[in-house]
């Protein structure tokens, strides 16, 4: 059993934990944040996907003890305090981007930092970055449009923050 | 009541109202079953056969026993009599040697992933370890994998008591097939193969199960929740009032979670009730490619009578369908097939006969589509064979065979699935036809299919025409109480599986009581909240619970009309809901809250003057057969010779359920149904070696679609009301994936015709399509 402290959506958590826990394990089950989930267990269908110091990962093939130290985002913490939706879980909405919602906090956290890179992005480069992440409901498209959506959204927000 | 009366209230109906589940799912709240957590719960692992087909010699379990923190281990023996056979969920006079699992295999397993053993212990993980410690002798047995090899008298039988592999034979006839085959001018015969691929929902299976009181309480990831529950009290003996049930937040279903009962349904509860302790048991990926059920291998011989214009003068068709190791779900997917063959064409003269055949393979039961698509198959190929053979246009072929729309109903003369008559409610196959070119601009395609073939590449276009059977009985309830708050709460015993039924059915009852659709709160799939209820799949939950929760609403209405009339002090008819309010037509300042009205009609003292209390009603909806929604879909691909590599340049769909309460979520659904679709024809196959063994158990083996696969769809829809409900409604959830086997297969072999390709299967690799292309002068 090892100790460990995860900053997990801006909150220390120190667990004492096995070596072999998986951090979507260690997420779900030790912190009781449900909102990661896991559709394969194997690092193909990207639905535990988290934030780990900014970047994307995949929860599932990551053991807790390896994020001794580490800040973590899950989806929980996408929205606003005061619990207005994040521009791209708007778009989501707004666009009909998601229909079990089984998959879409790993779509939501994977296009995160993704966005934050690629600002004004092309269909074609926005289904290449939606590749790593599987919906068996949606077909695609509309999470397709939400992206678009939600980066017209960002790039007015700023905008409007320089104006 | 009329339609025309129901549309004039409409005022959310036909809106893309955006979903009032999302926020929710959108910020991690939603509720899984896997996100039910106790203090006190316990984790269950299933221990599996390797092994397509073996005796079961040993099993030893001491050493799992052992193990600290295993609270309990499980085999057939343990059960007694709730190890099964497990019930036959649909019995049909056809199936004339139906066979079902047990909880735990008892002394024999049928194929890779049956549950032999099952192990409880203090996490998932211990669990797991103790599963590995479980040791069983196998003796290994002769194996049926290949369905036409099984389906042959000296297969090795599946199981040892019938006299072979045959376990249902169909046969019927409508008009006569012989008289049409003698006057026919061309006669074209053809084989077809359609194999197995898994519905795969994000989400596995699970089932928690909790001894609460002097019963249980269980979330299950299942599509029918109320019917779960009343199977599960009468396998273990309990009362209803004492199971609770309850489909959370499911992460999609697809079919495969509307099977009953699954091993894990029986194994969960009977260790929760053993142990009096919380048990819950999430499958994970890799059992849910053997564990969970499996559809789509048949095998269609087809012959068509054609007269020379092009008249279909008749069809017989002879197929197997692989129905796995057991039939729970009786014949009901092959059955659909040959419903769904005749599609929006004059079929006349009928000949039909198949056989569900038994193999060493995971059961078979209805995926999306369910048996619709290997029918839409056959008839559609056989009409691009009739326009080839003819030299006439594919479409011109199609229109010369279509059902007019003067002709509904239209009687095919078969029984459908749901035992009443397979009779057409309505539709416009012309219209769609019209509509799919105005999309697909065929002409433009052929100018660029010329201009590519000289620069050698390989241009085709494919188009499949379906009518679906959708919709049917016996019957979905909704309850519908405007409480002294003024919300609307709604509760409906089907679950949801993202369809977005809160939505939807918030809109049908919203229109009706004139209140804010964000006023009404829908409860889908808990047994305490509705009691009444069969389940959601043939694309049935909006038929059913749509025109249900319009009845309910209309009696709450009238209701309140009557108690607002008397605190108004006017007539009923002067009453009108409106703005979450009761208020006088002529006088709209003369108004009380919904809310207001509810709890006079809810005194605490005095007497009760209008009847029963409150503002609540419960109503049923029972159609008498189902309806049949219709489309078209046209494919544009590119096949690379060299590669084998099929690249979708265009998809077109045109749709028709009816009118559409939230063309948003209809939308939707022919999204991921096209998607599902398309995995079915270039991506997804389970593929079994020959001793049964399943080579594809990781989604690095088994591909589903990504955003990359996926093109982009052009949607078009038109609404021919179905007679049949109050709403008019048709039901949309399976109707994406029907066509996509027929209409790739055409464009492919469209794109492959210098190189005399036929394509009479599906799926098709990259790999497959270059031995088509290489064989195909010799194949053609």
């Amino acid at each position: 059993m090892r100790s460990i402290t995860v900053n997990v959506n801006g909150r220390a958590y120190t667990r004492t934990v096995e070596p072999r826990l998986l951090l979507s394990d260690f997420i779900r089950h030790e912190l009781g944040l449900t909102g990661t989930h896991v559709g394969c267990e194997h690092g193909v269908c990207g639905a535990c996907t988290v934030l780990a110091d900014g970047l994307a990962i995949r929860s599932c093939l990551t053991l807790a003890v390896q994020m001794d130290g580490a800040s973590i985002t899950t989806v929980e913490g996408l929205a606003a305090k005061g619990g207005e939706l994040h521009p791209l879980q708007a778009a989501f909405r707004e666009a009909h981007g998601l229909q079990c919602g089984f998959c879409t906090p790993g779509f939501l956290m994977t296009l995160v930092p993704w966005l934050a890179e690629h600002p004004q992005p092309t269909d074609a480069e926005i289904r290449e970055a939606l590749s790593g992440n599987l919906c068996r409901c949606t077909g695609y498209q509309n999470i397709v449009r939400a992206v678009k959506l939600a980066a017209d959204a960002m790039a007015d927000r700023k905008g409007g923050d320089g104006a | 009541m009329s339609s025309t009366l129901a549309q004039s209230r409409r005022k959310t109906f036909g809106e893309r109202v955006r979903r009032i589940e999302d926020p929710r799912l959108l910020t991690g709240q939603g509720c899984f079953v896997d996100d039910i957590d106790r203090p006190d719960m316990l984790h269950g692992a299933v221990v599996r056969s390797p092994y397509a087909h073996a005796r079961i010699r040993r099993i030893d379990v001491s050493r799992a026993l052992a193990l600290p923190g295993v609270a309990l281990v499980l085999t057939a023996a343990d059960l007694g009599e709730r190890n099964g056979p497990l019930p036959l969920l649909i019995p049909h006079e056809d199936l004339q040697y139906g066979r079902t699992q047990s909880a735990l295999a008892v002394d024999e397993v049928r194929h890779v992933g049956e549950a032999v053993a099952f192990v409880v212990a203090s996490s998932r993980y211990i669990a797991e370890d103790a599963a590995d410690l479980i040791e069983v002798a196998y003796e290994p047995l002769p194996v049926a994998a290949d369905l036409e090899a099984a389906a042959r008298p000296d297969a090795p039988r599946v199981h040892a008591d019938t006299p072979h592999n045959i376990g249902g034979h169909y046969v019927r006839h409508v008009g006569d097939y012989a008289a049409a085959r003698a006057r026919a001018d061309l006669i074209l015969t053809e084989r077809f193969r359609i194999d197995r691929g898994t519905a795969s929902s994000l989400e596995t299976r699970g089932i928690v199960a909790i001894p609460e009181g002097p019963g249980l309480t269980m979330y299950v990831s299942t599509q029918a929740p109320v019917a779960l529950r009343a199977g599960l009290a009468n396998w273990f003996g309990l009362p209803e009032m004492h199971l609770r049930l309850i489909a959370p937040d499911v992460g999609g279903g697809f079919g495969p979670k509307v099977m009953m009962f699954y091993p894990e349904e029986v194994l969960i509860p009977f260790a929760a009730m053993q142990l009096k302790r919380p048990v819950k048991w999430i499958e994970d990926r890799r059992e849910n490619f053997f564990a969970t059920t499996q559809e789509r291998e048949q095998i269609h011989d087809v012959e068509v009578a054609v007269a020379s214009d092009g008249t279909l003068l008749g069809l017989k068709t002879n197929l197997l369908h692989d129905s796995g190791a057991y039939t729970p779900y009786g014949i009901q997917v092959p059955i659909i097939s040959v419903t769904t063959l005749p599609g929006p064409y004059r079929l006349r003269n009928y000949d039909v006969e198949f056989r569900a055949v038994y193999t060493n393979k995971p059961t078979v039961t209805p995926y999306r589509g369910a048996g619709r698509p290997h029918g839409v198959f056959v008839m559609e190929r056989m009409m691009d064979r009739i326009a080839e053979a003819l030299a006439l246009d594919p479409l011109e072929v199609r229109r010369r065979n279509f059902i007019q729309p003067d002709e509904f109903p239209w009687d095919t003369g078969l029984i459908y699935q749901d035992w009443a008559p397979c009779k057409y409610d309505s539709g416009n196959y012309p219209e769609l036809a019209r509509r799919l070119e105005a999309l697909a601009d065929p002409a433009a395609v052929q100018v660029e299919q010329e201009r590519a073939r000289t620069a050698g590449r390989y241009v085709g276009l494919g188009r499949a025409f379906y009518v679906e059977g959708a919709g049917p009985g016996p019957y979905e309830g909704v309850r519908v109480r405007i409480e002294p708050s003024g919300k609307v709460e709604v509760a409906t015993g089907v679950g949801t599986q993202g369809q977005g039924h809160c939505t939807t059915f918030a809109q049908v009852v919203a229109d009706e009581l004139g209140v804010a659709v964000t006023d009404v709160y829908v409860t889908t799939g808990d047994t305490a909240a509705m009691g009444w209820g069969i389940g959601t799949f043939a694309s049935r939950a909006a038929v059913l619970v749509g025109n249900a929760a319009a009845l309910a609403a209309q009696a709450v209405a009238e209701k309140t009309r009557r108690v607002a009339a008397h605190l108004l002090e006017c007539s009923p008819l002067d009453v009108e809901l409106a703005d979450g309010q009761a208020r006088v037509k002529a006088a709209p300042d003369r108004a009380l809250p919904l809310g207001t009205v509810a709890a006079r009609a809810n005194p605490l003292r005095g007497t009760l003057a209008f009847g029963e209390p409150g503002l609540e009603a419960t109503r049923f909806f029972s159609p008498q057969q189902s309806t049949f929604p219709s489309g078209a879909h046209a494919a544009v691909v590119e096949v690379d010779p060299e590669t084998g590599f099929v690249k979708i340049l265009k998809y077109c769909v045109v749709h028709d359920c009816g009118p559409m309460i939230n063309p948003m979520i209809v939308e939707g659904q022919v999204h991921g149904g096209v998607a599902q679709g398309l995995g079915g024809t270039l991506w997804e196959k389970l593929v079994y070696d020959e001793h049964g063994q399943l080579l594809t158990t990781t989604y690095a083996d088994y591909l589903l679609p990504t955003a990359m696969d996926v093109p982009e769809m052009l949607l078009d829809h038109i609404e021919t009301p179905s007679p049949l409900n109050p709403l008019g409604i048709k039901g949309a959830g399976e109707a994406g994936v029907i066509p996509c086997a027929a209409v790739m297969a055409a464009a492919i072999e469209d794109a492959l015709r210098p190189f005399g390709v036929r394509i009479r299967e599906m799926p098709l690799s990259p790999s497959r399509i270059r031995e088509l292309i290489a064989g195909g002068g010799v194949r053609g």
